[in-house]
């Protein structure tokens, strides 16, 4: 630390320059958090289902609907304690890029299956229950469009044709982050009496009393209807959830490969200031070095100096994108559901600003630290 | 007058390491900013070939996309009758009424599962969609469990080679052929024939009717034709714009991307050229100094280092072109949402795009070069040349 005001007067002798080196290290930094939170959020939402929860869906694909009748049949199936069921009513608010998901469910059993994953007043709960054309929707999803509960919102319907209209009966909190807020859930009933010739569940939830018991509860429903008129396919909801994410296709490759291109390209931009500093300093060192700096501390000067720069950037930039995602609420639109930058990001980051650190300085570092002092003393007039 | 450009060439090459540095800032974010723009391009270029101007696809009124849609037997039997409908070479019309979901198959190399379309459709297909083109086996036949793969998802799904059995639906169906549609999301579909499928699929319902007009200018004539027919809930869509639109949540998706992160990568290369340029401009106090004296005027120095900067970051841009390059046709997959299904398709470097990756340069290199460069440009000659 005795050496503290020199590194501090080498930093601001060019302001301007440190200024914006610090500053492109702080971008290169909120960007690599970015991407890279894109990535952590998507296998947040990956795990977010319960292992104790299945979803049946066609054997088909997730698109082709289920009779009614399995819901019994589901129900006698040993080691299944509860059973629900949902449908995705494909809509949109005023205009087709207002879209969210939006789950068509049998609201009692719906709310009694994830009543541990959402947080809904009980007078909210009984008053959605009691009116079919009520809807809940998640806290984010009320305050995107600055809804208000006790407010009618008509949604034009994609899958169920028309016009539909729902009264906001209540706001849900998501207990995990990564539970989807942007999110509306209406009554079964709604859709089915509208349509009652074709509609029929998208896929059940079971609640399992053994969640070890997954496997063989899975063997058994796709056994019980492999020659019905929908043959099924059972699997949890962290693997349902998971293939959604699959879906995305090679997101986290682009990402990091993103990523990595920002890192270089202002691993160059820091590295290069940095020799530019240390070359107009050439004299500086030798009178250094004439007064009695050993090649040791002029070593460390340098590299402090360079540390200052990368960690200086990298607090702003970790901290900046930690920060702003935070009090934003940032979820890109719904997609990213409890987006936010993580320990291990920053610690990532951190440590990309240390290797920032060496690499930038280590060139000019060495170039001071061997330089002789009547060489460098030479170009003084 | 004007300082020759040989001067700022001849200077850039003084410093090598610091320019190339630069440069090479400049080229990753060009590279990115390329590759970025590739990939929403290729998405967008996968479905826009999918279509064709004289074709119509008709879908029940408000669905907007084929998996929402239904159609039934005897509304799309007056679809097809329509007199704007262009008739084939047996004088049959050319429309195609399909059915379309997406199944779960197989993925290859014991991979996860894939959404892929599947479409059933009938003879006069081919004449609709003039550009399929069977690569490989032959064409499905009529009234035979056989089905043709997409030449761009076959490599993706298990047992999709000709002569396989892909399973679905409770039965096996012969690959008899592998079809290529000029790039376009077809090649990311399984199709068959459209009473073979339907059974298995949906049940009494097409999803959508597609039809060849007689001329592309009838298209307003059978939009108007079908609204007013009573017993038709069906709106009509132009081909190729129905499938550009399919692309509308990834295109937002990656334009936003690319907007957001070549952005910042910008800044930051803007803030290197800067600091590169501020080094240059000072190291030559004494260079400005005598061009100054020698009656260049400061607009003149101005310039010249406008375009020291420019240069520099041309040449930075073309190597960020030379770099994305090669990812041009490189496929990749994802899904397209509005069809819940698997669409492979490949990076398509454009020479529009390279054009807006050197602008891009220059433009980064000019905003990182103006302020050093005035700076160089209100030297006061007395001190400078001391």
């Amino acid at each position: 630390m005795r050496y503290f005001h020199l590194v501090w007067a080498n930093l601001t002798r060019h302001k301007r320059r440190t200024v914006l080196t610090t500053a492109s290290v702080a971008m290169a930094l909120f960007l690599f958090a970015s991407l890279r939170s894109v990535v952590t959020t998507l296998r947040a939402s990956a795990a977010v289902g319960s292992e104790s929860r299945m979803i049946v869906q066609s054997a088909k694909a997730i698109v082709f609907f289920l009779p009614m009748s399995y819901r019994e049949r589901l129900a006698a199936v040993p080691g299944v304690e509860a059973v629900t069921w949902a449908n995705w009513f494909g809509g949109f608010y005023q205009e087709p890029r207002n879209f969210f998901a939006t789950f068509a469910a049998d609201a009692e059993s719906y709310l009694d299956m994830y009543s541990s994953d959402l947080e809904l007043p009980s007078d909210q709960r009984e008053a959605f229950l009691r009116e079919r054309s009520a809807c809940i929707v998640g806290q984010h999803l009320l305050d995107r469009f600055g809804w208000r509960v006790g407010q009618n919102v008509t949604l034009q319907g994609t899958i169920f044709p028309g016009d539909w209209t729902f009264t906001i009966r209540g706001a849900y909190h998501a207990v995990d982050p990564a539970f989807s807020e942007d999110a509306m859930v209406i009554h079964y009933e709604v859709i089915y009496e509208r349509n009652p010739q074709w509609v029929s569940p998208g896929w059940y939830v079971l609640q399992l009393a053994d969640p070890s018991r997954a496997p063989a509860v899975a063997a058994a429903v796709d056994s019980t209807f492999e020659n019905s008129v929908e043959p099924t396919r059972t699997g949890t909801e962290r693997a349902f959830n998971s293939n959604f994410i699959t879906m995305w296709g090679n997101v986290s490759f682009l990402m990091n490969t993103i990523g990595m291109a920002v890192v270089f390209a202002i691993l160059l931009v820091a590295a290069n200031s940095m020799m530019l500093s240390a070359r107009e300093r050439t004299n500086e060192v030798g009178v250094l070095k004439a007064v009695g700096f050993t090649d040791t501390h002029l070593f460390g000067l340098v590299m402090a100096e360079a540390s200052a720069i990368a960690l200086g950037g990298a607090a702003l930039g970790l901290g900046g994108a930690k920060a702003l995602y935070a009090s934003t609420g940032f979820s890109a639109m719904g997609f990213l559901p409890g987006f936010d930058v993580s320990g291990g990001t920053l610690a990532l980051g951190l440590g990309i600003a240390v290797l920032l650190a060496l690499t930038s300085g280590l060139v000019p570092a060495v170039a001071a630290a061997r330089l002789s002092a009547v060489q460098a003393l030479r170009h003084v007039e | 007058m004007r300082i020759p450009i040989v001067y700022n060439v001849r200077s850039l090459l003084r410093r090598p390491v610091s320019s190339a540095m630069t440069a090479l800032g400049v080229a990753l974010v060009v590279g990115v900013f390329i590759a970025m723009l590739a990939l929403a391009n290729g998405f967008r270029m996968a479905l826009v070939r999918t279509g064709s101007r004289d074709n119509v696809l008709v879908l029940r009124r408000g669905a907007d996309s084929e998996l929402a849609s239904g159609i039934g037997r005897d509304n799309a039997a007056i679809i097809a009758a329509l007199p704007q409908v262009a008739a084939g070479a047996d004088g049959r019309p050319l429309a195609s009424p399909e059915v379309f979901t997406p199944v779960s198959l197989a993925g290859s190399g014991g991979g996860d599962d894939r959404l892929v379309v599947l479409r059933g459709v009938s003879a006069q297909a081919f004449e609709v969609r003039r550009n399929i083109r069977i690569v490989a086996g032959r064409r499905f036949q009529q009234g035979r469990d056989e089905v043709i793969v997409g030449s761009a998802i076959a490599p993706r799904l298990a047992n999709s080679a000709v002569g396989d059995t892909i399973r679905f639906g409770g039965r096996g169906w012969l690959v008899a052929g592998h079809f290529s549609s000029a790039g376009s999301s077809f090649e990311s579909e399984v199709w068959g024939e459209n009473e073979q499928l339907m059974p298995v699929l949906r049940g009494q319902f097409f999803q959508v009717v597609a039809l060849r007009l007689r001329s592309e200018a009838m298209y307003d004539e059978v939009s108007r034709v079908l609204e007013d027919d009573r017993r038709l809930q069906v709106d009509a869509h132009r081909e190729s714009e129905f499938y550009a639109s399919q692309s509308r949540i990834l295109r937002v998706i990656l334009n936003f991307m690319a907007v957001f992160v070549t952005g910042i990568m910008a800044i930051g290369a803007v803030f290197g050229a800067v600091n590169t340029m501020y080094a240059a401009v000072a190291s030559r106090t004494g260079e400005i100094a005598v061009l100054l004296t020698l009656g260049f005027k400061p607009r003149s120095i101005l310039a010249s280092f406008l375009v020291e900067a420019a240069f520099l970051s041309l040449v930075g841009g073309l190597a960020g072109c030379l770099v994305a390059l090669p990812i041009n046709g490189l496929v990749t997959s994802t899904t397209n949402w509005s069809s819940f299904s698997t669409v492979a398709f490949s990076f398509l470097v454009t020479p529009r795009i390279l054009l807006y990756g050197l602008v891009f340069a220059v433009v980064m290199g000019v905003l990182g070069g103006y302020f050093p460069a005035r700076r160089a440009a209100r030297l006061p000659v007395v001190e400078a040349i001391r």
